[in-house]
C-alpha cells in the first residue's frame, strides 16, 4: 500500500508530516487528502484528525478537494502581471473550457491562481504538475496543454 | 554610462554557469571545498571573527550581521544545535536563490558545513519552497555526491567534525520564510511565528540554538573564509561589504539574475544591466525588494546600492527584488496586485495583518472607482501605520510599505482618484 510506503519513507514523527502529506497526494490522480485519508493518515500517525487539517488547510499546495490529474498553477503577482499574466489566465481558461477555480469535467485539469513561482526573469509563467513554464505567449500555452492532454 | 562589464562583479556566482553543477569533480576542480579544509585548520571563534571583520550582513532581507548571529549560536546553551538554510523564496519578484542552488549547489553546503563546524551543528536543513523541484533535485544530488565524497557525514576528512544535510520541501505558504514560521514548519505544523525573544539562535527548531541563514549568505562563507574578513569588508562600499545578487524583473529588456558590488546605483541596475524599458516605453515606478518593499519614481534611481544611502531615503532592497513597471500600468493596479498576495499569504494569527490587508484593499477599491474620500486617505494611513507598529511578524508590519511609499511618492494618483465634490 502506498501509504504505507511513504509513512515508511519519511517516519512516523509528527515532524513528518507535512512530507508525508505532499508525497501521498502526488500518487493521488484527484490530487487531494480526502477525509477518508485524514482518519487513516490519524490513526498510523496518532494524530488526531484537527491536527491534520490545520496542516492541510494552511499550505496552498495541499487540498482537502479533489482537483483534476494536472493542477496549472497560473502566476498572478506583479512581475508576471506587468507581462501579461491577465493574458494567460484568458488563454488557459479558453483553451481548456473553464474558470479559474474549476476543475475540467474530464478531470485531468485544475486551473488555479498562484503566488509568484520564482520563475519572474521568463514571466508570465505558470506550473503544471510541478514542471514551471515561463515567457509564455498563446502558442506555446495550446502547446504545453496539448502535451499534458496527451497524457 | 557604464559597461556592463564595469557594473558586475562576480563572486558568488564565479562558477555559476562556467562549471556542470552536478558535477562535484568540477566544483573542487574550481577551487571548491578548499575552504572547508582551511575552515577545520582553524578554531571556530577565529572562523567566526573573519566572518564579524567581513562585516557581511544576511542577504534575506533583514539584513542582521551573520557574524553576529553565529557568535549567538557558538554561545549559547544546548545541544544538538542546527543549521537551517531558508531556501523559501517566496517574495513576489525574487529568483536569485534558486539561481544559486541551481548553478552552484556545492558552494551552499561548503558554506552550511563551515558556519556548522564554527557553531558546533551536527544538522542541517535546506528548507526549499515547495514550487522549487529543480532545486530541490539539485540538492539532493549534491548532497549524496558530498556524502559519497566524504564532505559530509561522520568525521568529514579526518577532522572528527560530523555534520549531515538534509533537503526538506516547503508546502506552499509565503510566511514560511519568516524564520520562526519556517521553523513551525520543519516541525511538521502551520507555518504561523512564534513570539520573540527568544530568537532562534537560543531556542530555534525543536527548541535547540539554530542558525538560520539564507542560501546567499551561506554561499558567501567560503568565500570569506578562502580571501579572509578584511578582503571581502574591502569590496562594495564603506557601509556595505560585498556583492548583492540582484533579481532583475518586470518591464526590462533583459531580465535575470545579476549580481553586482554595493556601491552601483539603482539607475547602473535598471538601465545599465536592464537596458530599461522595451518598446519604447517609459518607467512608471520601481519595486525594490518584492512585494514588501517600497515604490519608488524613476528620479530616485540615482542612489546607490548601500545600506546606509538607501536608508537615509526611509528604503531598503530587502533580498534583492528589483521590479520595473512602465507606463503602461495604473498605480493601483499595481497596488491591487500586492495587497491582494498579502490577504492571501496573511496567516491570520494576528489582527492587524489579518483585517488591516482587506481594509486597505477595500479602500483601494474606492480609489479604483473613483469614489474615495480625503477621509478614505487619512484611514489608509492610519491603517498601515498600526500595522507597520502592531503586527506580529515582518509580513504585516512590511506589507503596508508599497502604500505607504505611493502615497509619499505619487500623492497626486490617490488624488486625482477623489470623487468629484457635488
Ligand atoms: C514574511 C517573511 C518572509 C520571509 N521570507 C524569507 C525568504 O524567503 N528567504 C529568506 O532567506 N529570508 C526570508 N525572511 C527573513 C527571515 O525571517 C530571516 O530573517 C532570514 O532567513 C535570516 O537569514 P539572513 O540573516 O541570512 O538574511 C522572511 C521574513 C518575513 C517576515
Ligand atoms: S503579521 Fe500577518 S503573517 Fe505575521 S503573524 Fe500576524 S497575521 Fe500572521
Ligand atoms: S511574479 Fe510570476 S513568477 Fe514571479
Amino acid at each position: 500500500m502506498q501509504l504505507l510506503q511513504i509513512i515508511e519513507k519519511h517516519g512516523r514523527q509528527p515532524e513528518d508530516l507535512i512530507s508525508i502529506l505532499l508525497d501521498y497526494q502526488a500518487c493521488k490522480t484527484d490530487n487531494y487528502i480526502s477525509e477518508d485519508d485524514v482518519k487513516m493518515l490519524a490513526r498510523q500517525l496518532n494524530l488526531t484528525e484537527s491536527r491534520i487539517y490545520s496542516v492541510l488547510t494552511f499550505y496552498t499546495l495541499l487540498s482537502t478537494k479533489p482537483r483534476g490529474k494536472y493542477v496549472v498553477q497560473v502566476c498572478n503577482d506583479v512581475p508576471c502581471y506587468v507581462k501579461g499574466s491577465v493574458n494567460v489566465l484568458k488563454i488557459l481558461e479558453k483553451t481548456l473550457g473553464i474558470q479559474e477555480g474549476e476543475t475540467t469535467a474530464d478531470g485531468v485539469f485544475t486551473l488555479e491562481f498562484t503566488s509568484c513561482l520564482g520563475c519572474c526573469d521568463k514571466a508570465p509563467a505558470m506550473r503544471i504538475g510541478g514542471q514551471l513554464y515561463g515567457n509564455l505567449d498563446e502558442g506555446k500555452i495550446g502547446e504545453i496543454i496539448a502535451k499534458y492532454r496527451g497524457q | 554610462m557604464k559597461t556592463k562589464n564595469e557594473i558586475i562583479k562576480t563572486l558568488v556566482t564565479k562558477r555559476c554557469g562556467v562549471i556542470k553543477p552536478d558535477s562535484i569533480e568540477e566544483f573542487i576542480g574550481a577551487g571548491g571545498y578548499q575552504a572547508v579544509v582551511k575552515a577545520f585548520s582553524m578554531q571556530p571563534e577565529q572562523i567566526i571573527g573573519e566572518v564579524k571583520a567581513s562585516n557581511l550582513k544576511g542577504r534575506g532581507g533583514a539584513g542582521f550581521p551573520t557574524g553576529i548571529k553565529m557568535d549567538a549560536v557558538l554561545k549559547a546553551e544546548g545541544s544538538p544545535k542546527y543549521i537551517i538554510c531558508n531556501a523559501d523564496e517566496g517574495e513576489p519578484g525574487n529568483f536569485k536563490d534558486k539561481y544559486l542552488m541551481e548553478n552552484d549547489p556545492h558552494q551552499l553546503l561548503e558554506g552550511m558545513i563551515i558556519c556548522a563546524y564554527a557553531v558546533g551543528a551536527s544538522h542541517g536543513y535546506i528548507y526549499i519552497r515547495g514550487e522549487y523541484g529543480d532545486s530541490m533535485t539539485a540538492l539532493e544530488k549534491a548532497i549524496a555526491d558530498a556524502k559519497a565524497n566524504g564532505w559530509l557525514g561522520a568525521n568529514i576528512k579526518g577532522s572528527g567534525f560530523s555534520f549531515d544535510v538534509m533537503v526538506h520541501s516547503g508546502a506552499g505558504s509565503y510566511v514560511c520564510g519568516e524564520e520562526f514560521a519556517l521553523i513551525e514548519s520543519l516541525e511538521g505544523k502551520p507555518g504561523r511565528p512564534r513570539n520573540k525573544p527568544p530568537y532562534p539562535t537560543t531556542a530555534g527548531f525543536r527548541d535547540k540554538p539554530t542558525m538560520i541563514s539564507n542560501v546567499e549568505t551561506f554561499s558567501n562563507i567560503g568565500i570569506i573564509v578562502n580571501g579572509g574578513g578584511e578582503a571581502f569588508k574591502a569590496i562594495g562600499t564603506e557601509t556595505s561589504a560585498g556583492t548583492r545578487l540582484i533579481s532583475l524583473s518586470g518591464n526590462v529588456k533583459n531580465p535575470g539574475v545579476y549580481e553586482v558590488p554595493f556601491g552601483v546605483t539603482l539607475a547602473d541596475i535598471v538601465y545599465g544591466l536592464g537596458e530599461g524599458a522595451p518598446d519604447g516605453q517609459k518607467i512608471k515606478m520601481v519595486q525594490l525588494g518584492g512585494a514588501s518593499g517600497p515604490i519608488i519614481p524613476p528620479e530616485l534611481l540615482d542612489i546607490r546600492l548601500d545600506y546606509k544611502d538607501l536608508a537615509d531615503e526611509g528604503i531598503s532592497i530587502g533580498s534583492g527584488a528589483v521590479i520595473v513597471i512602465d507606463e503602461r500600468f495604473g498605480m493601483m493596479e499595481i497596488l491591487e496586485r500586492i495587497m491582494k498576495f498579502f490577504c492571501r499569504e496573511s496567516c491570520g494569527k494576528c489582527t492587524p495583518c489579518r483585517e488591516g490587508n482587506r481594509q486597505i484593499l477595500n479602500i483601494l477599491n474606492k480609489f479604483i472607482a473613483c469614489k474615495a474620500s480625503e477621509e478614505d486617505i487619512k484611514n489608509l494611513t492610519s491603517i498601515c501605520n498600526v500595522m507597520c507598529l502592531t503586527s506580529f511578524c515582518g509580513l504585516g508590519q512590511a506589507a503596508p510599505t508599497a502604500v505607504l511609499t505611493t502615497l509619499k511618492y505619487f500623492g497626486g494618483e490617490y488624488t486625482g482618484r477623489l470623487a468629484a465634490k457635488s
